[in-house]
């Protein structure tokens, strides 16, 4: 089982009276809520907890891409990436990831990731979303009709630049370059593992399947809701004649560890109501680009037979906005629904062996920072987690091998950045 | 209200419907966002006194998927020409509302032979960043209705399900004329049709509803004045963007006199 430990890096001065002032957290949030000097403590902050839950031994510390966005500060997901890679010495780095489409040339992701695997000496997971609407059609302009065939042949492109020897020709239907040929090359070979974060669609699930990809469900609802999801998924690889190696999927789970499940509702009430009430404020207006979802996903979400299997707090064929909409925003429908699970340490990891094994998922990217979540309290649940959580799951699925993990180069074989902390010292010693 | 004529020409490999009533003169029209999932009485008024023949544009209800093939601005003004042949419109009066307004006036400005008069009613193509049109994709379901329409109940009964429809594939065919459209005019809605409108010879009527809540009324003098042949703004009261739903006989009206 791989435990790994992920931040959105929301800002967390939101307004207590947000939801009734503002209409939306994405896309036009007001740049008046927006205190770059406070952002300046909250970056440092959140760079500070992904470092700190890569010493506590945590598999893979992961960031992600988003746009206008009051709960995501990375527009740019590589420029913290490259940091921690200077900043960890062995701890994978996911990039969940960067949305295909939205880079112009697609290359400049094939360069960046290549530069990241290289700084870091092969340690990183190369994560490709679409993307949200929010962040690809309104708050980057993509026309989402073209958005998804733009984010195939991008992929495309990207694997080429990786893997092919000699300089060529990229001749696309939304693309043309004449000369490609990345410097610099990654170090894992052929590629860096790919992960792809999607919804639930067949076809992303045959797509993961065919190109032997990790398949990751992201949401926000917990174990129940993406329940319908993973069993579509498993049902799929098994029609194709897949394995069932649970390393072929992640799944993202909120976590809350105290002394006691009653300490842990009181401790992490206030930043769950936070993110589940402030954060996931979308406006409908954002809902439906049209195109965004294919048709066959829009056949999937009518058809009734479908969504009654999957239940109403299913996720299935359900915008992000309407999904957002429909959550519950107070601590004790969040924990009931299961979009945090909480406990003492020995019940969260009763209740994560419970998940992982119904959903039967080998990858987990936990936030154990949500909402507006203190440094002190992020790191309490980190340490809390890593010192009693971890050691009771970690042997599970130890019978499968995680084909999807990064292969970095030798510990002897890598370079030793300074310790940082010591320089000032030595230079005033000189 | 009787029956269109119904056949399929194909086009780029896709079959594509082509309404066709009455007698006289033929006239085209391209339908406007949302394209035309079912015959209006706009039509019936037109066909009254012309031969009136409704070719779906890719994607809008009765062009199929063609709008998937359709990459850039070039492919949909070629699809859209090709479209007029096809119909047997060549040279004929055309009519384009809205979005397919922006298309009609391509199709005159580069092929000038191709439409005897043209009348364009609230047609999209300009954008002006002191002006600019709503964003129609950016909305809220439940304001789609009021933005398209003065009276939003025209835009509902544009878009319910007739008796016996498949309660599956009619909203999925709804979404797909507004992905059309949002096809060749995200994100703003400006093809840069500015620069060619200056080709444009062919008498032109520009009609808008008085209470047109997407386009504004400033685009009709942009319009009136970059198109090179002789033009006339007709406000229609009463009418919102779709100006045909609203009052179908006083812009059916105004058409039939200009192209008389």
């Amino acid at each position: 089982m791989k435990l790994m430990w992920f931040h959105l890096m929301p800002y967390t001065e939101l307004p207590d009276d947000f939801r009734e002032k503002h209409p939306s957290v994405w896309v036009d949030i007001h740049s008046s809520l927006f205190d770059p000097k406070r952002a300046h403590h909250m970056y440092n902050d959140f760079m500070d907890e992904l470092e700190y839950a890569a010493e506590c031994g945590f598999d893979a510390i992961c960031v992600n891409e988003h746009h206008s966005n009051g709960y995501g500060l990375m527009p740019s997901p590589n420029l913290i990436a490259t940091s921690l890679a200077r900043r960890t010495r062995e701890t994978p780095i996911c990039v969940m990831g960067n949305s295909l489409a939205l880079y112009n040339p697609p290359t400049r992701v094939a360069e960046e990731f290549a530069m990241i695997d290289v700084i870091s000496g092969g340690r990183l997971i190369a994560g490709f979303p679409v993307g949200t609407p929010m962040d690809t059609c309104f708050a980057y302009g993509q026309n989402p009709s073209m958005l998804r065939e733009r984010y195939l042949e991008a992929h495309d492109l990207v694997i080429r630049a990786w893997t092919e020897k000699e300089t060529f020709a990229f001749n696309g239907r939304f693309n043309q370059q004449r000369y490609v040929n990345i410097w610099p090359r990654p170090v894992q070979q052929p590629h860096p593992p790919v992960w792809i974060p999607g919804g639930g669609s067949v076809e992303t699930w045959r797509w993961c399947a065919q190109m032997d990809y990790v398949y990751c469900y992201l949401s926000y609802y917990g174990y129940k809701a993406g329940k319908a999801i993973m069993d579509g998924f498993w049902a799929e690889m098994d029609r194709l004649g897949k394995d069932r190696n649970p390393y072929r999927a992640g799944f993202l789970q909120f976590v809350g560890v105290a002394e006691t499940r009653a300490q842990a509702m009181e401790l992490y009430r206030e930043p769950a109501e936070y993110f589940y009430g402030r954060c996931l404020h979308v406006d409908g207006r954002w809902a439906t680009p049209p195109g965004y979802m294919t048709e066959a996903t829009q056949r999937a979400g009518l058809s009734s037979q479908v969504a009654k299997a999957a239940g109403a707090d299913s996720t299935l064929g359900k915008g992000t906005q309407e999904r957002f909409a429909g959550t519950a925003k107070d601590m004790q429908g969040i924990v009931e629904r299961g979009y945090v699970i909480i406990g003492s340490p020995d019940e969260v990891a009763a209740q994560l062996r419970e998940v992982a094994t119904s959903l039967n998922v080998g990858h987990f990217m936990l936030l154990l920072q949500f909402g507006n979540m203190s440094k002190a309290l992020t790191k309490y649940n980190t340490r809390l987690f890593a010192e009693k959580v971890m050691p009771q799951l970690k042997g599970l699925f130890s019978e499968w091998e995680d084909r999807w993990w990064p292969k970095p180069m030798a510990e002897a074989e890598r370079a030793v950045p300074p310790d940082f902390s010591a320089a000032p010292r030595a230079l005033a010693a000189e | 209200m009787s029956d269109p004529e119904v056949s399929f020409v194909e086009l780029n490999g896709v079959q594509t419907r082509v309404w066709r009533k009455g007698s006289g003169p033929r006239i085209g029209v391209l339908a406007g966002f949302g394209g035309l999932p079912r015959w209006i009485p706009f039509l019936d008024r037109l066909a009254e006194r012309r031969t009136v023949i409704v070719p779906s544009l890719p994607g809008f209800p009765g062009g199929g998927r063609g709008h998937a093939q359709l990459d850039d601005h070039l492919d949909w003004v070629v699809a859209t020409r090709r479209l007029i042949g096809l119909a047997g419109l060549e040279g004929a009066d055309l009519v384009g509302s809205s979005v397919g307004g922006a298309l009609a006036a391509e199709v005159a400005a580069l092929w000038p032979e191709a439409v005897r008069r043209l009348a364009l009613i609230a047609p999209f193509g300009l954008f002006d960043e002191a002006d600019p049109p709503a964003d129609p994709w950016a909305q809220r379901a439940d304001a789609v209705p009021a933005l398209l329409c003065a009276e939003p109940e025209n835009w509902r009964r544009l878009k319910a399900p007739p008796e016996g429809a498949n309660s599956i594939e009619w909203p999925i065919e709804q979404t797909r004329a507004s992905e059309a459209a949002a096809r060749f005019l995200w994100p703003l809605g400006n093809t840069r049709l500015a620069k060619r409108l200056p080709l444009v010879r062919a008498p032109t009527l520009l009609l808008w509803g008085e209470q047109d809540r997407v386009m504004p009324r400033s685009y009709a003098e942009r319009f009136a004045r970059a198109i090179a042949g002789p033009s006339e703004i007709r406000i229609i009261p009463g009418a919102g963007h779709l100006a045909e739903l609203d009052r179908p006989d006083e812009v059916a009206r105004a058409i039939l006199a200009w192209t008389a």
